[in-house]
């Protein structure tokens, strides 16, 4: 009985070992890209790696969205068995490659020459210390008005270029008995549209310096208390019922005409062509007055993580994938966000795409690209969720005046660092 | 029965004694080892962790955990939050609403399942249909409760636009969008939820109840205040410490109400400490104050529910 076990584990093993020997032709994904048109972009990638001979397999995870995911992730790593990539937000890719976790893929990134085409403000998500951990997919910015077509001719508006005009525009909906403007109160669609109100407001140093240096002068600056002023006034044109909706609703709002506009990211862009709106005849896109030639971007990364020898050639295999330009083309316009290398041909993308497209390479050249603190690509967690409080309860009325929410902004940051 | 056990005596000769001795000690051990899995199970992830939980709080750990020990920090971090009014640190909410919302749904769900279940009791008509309609509230979880809610609370979409939509326009109920008011939804909706639990709970608290006692009670004249008062609720006693137990641990770990009626208030004005531990702990990478958080959590149950559990206990032996 005993020999028949111990010849049994001998053969199991050495199986075991034989496969273990060749290359398993396999990449484990974890993500959250898992409703239409987001799965569908996310099959074209698929299709590339399947050409090449390598299996895709989700790694499932409940409940579904990124927080969940995330928790996931952080179990699996634990336990010594990551994903041979995960999509990443943020500083994650960042966190796991400090905890010695993420693979090193700088001799793909080398050789496919990512240094160049991959703009450098991007890269500080990607590169740890010098090493390629993890390839971004897309570059979404925030900094963008949604307009509905239809409403804007009706009451006569055009193009806001600066915050006043936006605030004349405001009022002209709101005399033609519209919902001037679309907003879900939940923090990070606030702190989102303070991210374009910042910019506005300050320009791109002040941006820079408050929002990726936390530089406390900045933060506590006359400036930044014209900003949440702004805020203010922008926060009266919303509905009474803006609390708790989410942004997609928000979205929605726009799209049926219920209100004028929403101050949202690209990936608003989607929701419009779910509902088979096209740019420029049904909805308008514009950056955010005053925030032109500037990006506020946030981007999703797949983190690679340190995998074992005989997977690390499906992971070069994905990697490559990835930043390849007919996957960058065609994930992104579904996706509703740009390339993440400014050398894809825009001919695919929709009017709102080609300017996302242009904007992103000037803004590249110009060291205008800057990280949303908002989505949590301008400081670590910690930090940006501290600016959500002080963001939210300003909206909401429990910091009362611009004076408090200044104080209240270096405060909750300062705690944080 | 008894035939069985005798013929089993006589059968049992003398030489197979050993036999049944190994038997009955495996009988004897059999509960314990049955129970040591979970047992084991237990003391590793409930009480374990426990410790891990209060290891962690002083540390220093952000994403992932550190085993360095740091000092009190994440308390006294807390401790400062503690004292944060104007503007209210999301501590301080989660904390005064932990004690509105604990208060009222323990409160209202005693009260209201006591009413309702002398209401039933009256030997009606019906009562096993309508038994079962206050029950089933229970078996909805949480989320399926507060995303009801939330569509039925909600001023645009449920109640106040259909009697809107009925002519009283006059209406106003905006709770769940008002940062002052949005915690007394999340009570009403768990009072909504548990409630009739708690109903069931009396009511076969009260069938319990010897009838002859009530009857002498009657004969003797008190009047049917009196007797509730004087005799039923008292000796309901023991079903009161079991509601008190069950709806303070309901409390306690609300979680997921929260999230699905209200996504966290305005402004985070809904939230509970639970709300607060994930938050720290899984979005924000404070780890250890999050830890921390969780650690008064576990302190202020046990101050509650110890002295409690003591007291009423205590007199059981006599």
């Amino acid at each position: 009985m005993l020999r028949k076990l111990l010849i049994g584990t001998a053969l199991a093993s050495g199986l075991a070992f034989a496969a273990h020997a060749e290359d398993v032709k396999e990449v484990q994904m974890l993500h959250w890209w898992t409703s239409g048109g987001e799965a569908a972009a996310l099959n074209v990638l698929k299709q590339d790696l399947a050409k090449e001979g390598y299996a895709w397999k989700d790694v499932p995870v409940a409940g579904g969205g990124g927080d969940p995911a995330m928790v996931a992730l952080k179990a699996m790593v634990a336990a010594g068995n990551p994903p041979t990539a995960s999509q990443m937000l943020g500083y994650t890719a960042l966190d796991y490659a400090a905890a010695g976790k993420m693979g090193d893929i700088t001799a793909i990134a080398v050789k496919e020459g990512w240094d160049k085409v991959v703009p450098a403000a991007l890269q500080k998500f990607t590169v740890y210390e010098g090493k390629w951990v993890a390839v971004p997919v897309n570059v979404h910015s925030v900094n963008w008005l949604w307009i509905n077509k239809a409403v804007m001719d009706k009451i006569g508006g055009t193009e806001p270029k600066t915050f006043d005009d936006l605030i004349a525009l405001l009022d002209k909906a709101k005399a033609a008995g519209v919902i001037p403007l679309a907003l879900g109160g939940q923090n990070w669609q606030e702190a989102t549209m303070f991210d374009s109100v910042v910019l506005s407001t300050g320009g791109p140093e002040f941006y820079k310096k408050a929002f990726n240096d936390l530089d406390d002068a900045s933060l506590k600056s006359d400036t930044m208390k014209k900003s949440f002023d702004n805020l203010a006034k922008l926060v009266t044109y919303v509905d009474p019922n803006f609390s708790g909706r989410d942004w997609n609703l928000a979205t929605a709002m726009v799209i049926k005409g219920d209100a004028l506009v929403q101050v949202m990211g690209d990936w608003a862009k989607g929701e419009f062509h779910a509902a088979n709106k096209t740019p420029g005849t049904d909805f308008l896109c514009y950056r955010f007055p005053g925030t032109d030639g500037s990006v506020v971007y946030n981007s999703d990364v797949f983190g690679m993580f340190d995998v074992s020898d005989d997977r690390k050639a499906a992971q070069a295999a994905l990697a490559t994938a990835t930043l390849s330009k007919s996957f960058q083309s065609a994930f992104n316009v579904v996706k509703g966000s740009v390339p993440a290398r400014t050398d894809v041909p825009d001919t695919d993308f929709d009017a709102c795409g080609k300017k996302g497209i242009a904007d992103l390479k000037a803004a590249n050249e110009k060291g205008t690209l800057f990280g949303s603190l908002a989505q949590g690509y301008g400081a670590p967690p910690a930090i940006a969720n501290a600016y959500k409080d002080v963001v939210t309860k300003f909206v909401h009325g429990q910091i009362k005046t611009s004076d408090e929410a200044v104080t209240e902004l270096v405060k909750a940051i300062d705690d944080a660092r | 029965m008894s035939t069985v056990a005798t013929s089993q005596i006589k059968l049992t000769p003398e030489h197979a004694r050993p036999r049944a001795s190994v038997r009955s000690r495996l009988q004897d051990a059999l509960p314990k080892i049955v129970l040591a899995p979970s047992f084991a199970i237990t003391i590793v992830f409930v009480y374990g962790f426990i410790l891990w939980t209060i290891y962690l709080s002083f540390t220093n750990s952000k994403t992932f955990p550190s085993y360095v020990i740091t000092g009190s920090r994440a308390y006294q971090r807390l401790w400062g939050w503690t004292f944060d009014t104007d503007p209210p640190s999301s501590w301080y909410t989660s904390i005064t609403n932990m004690g509105i919302f604990g208060f009222l749904y323990i409160f209202i769900c005693l009260a209201l399942g006591l009413f309702l279940a002398i209401l039933l009791d009256q030997k009606i008509r019906g009562e096993g249909v309508l038994r079962p309609i206050y029950l089933y509230p229970m078996a909805l979880s949480f989320i399926v409760t507060g995303v009801a809610w939330k569509w039925f609370l909600d001023p645009g979409l449920g109640l106040e636009q259909t009697l809107h939509q009925w002519g009283w326009t006059s209406f106003h109920f905006d709770w769940i969008k008002n940062k002052d008011f949005v915690i007394y939804t999340v009570v009403i909706a768990g009072v909504w939820q548990a409630s009739g639990f708690i109903m069931a709970m009396f009511l076969a608290g009260l069938r319990g109840i010897d009838g002859e006692i009530m009857k002498a009670a009657q004969i003797d004249g008190a009047t049917t205040f009196q007797l509730y008062r004087r005799i039923v609720i008292p000796l309901l006693r023991p079903i009161f410490l079991s509601a008190f137990i069950v709806l303070a641990h309901l409390a306690i770990k609300s979680y997921d109400l929260v999230v699905a009626l209200t996504s966290g208030g305005p402004g985070g004005s809904a939230w509970l400490p639970s709300n607060f531990m994930y938050e720290y702990t899984f979005k924000r990478n404070e780890m250890a104050v999050g830890s921390a958080s969780a650690v008064i959590m576990l302190m202020t149950i046990v101050a509650i529910i110890v002295p409690y559990l003591y007291s009423e206990l205590r007199e059981k032996p006599q």
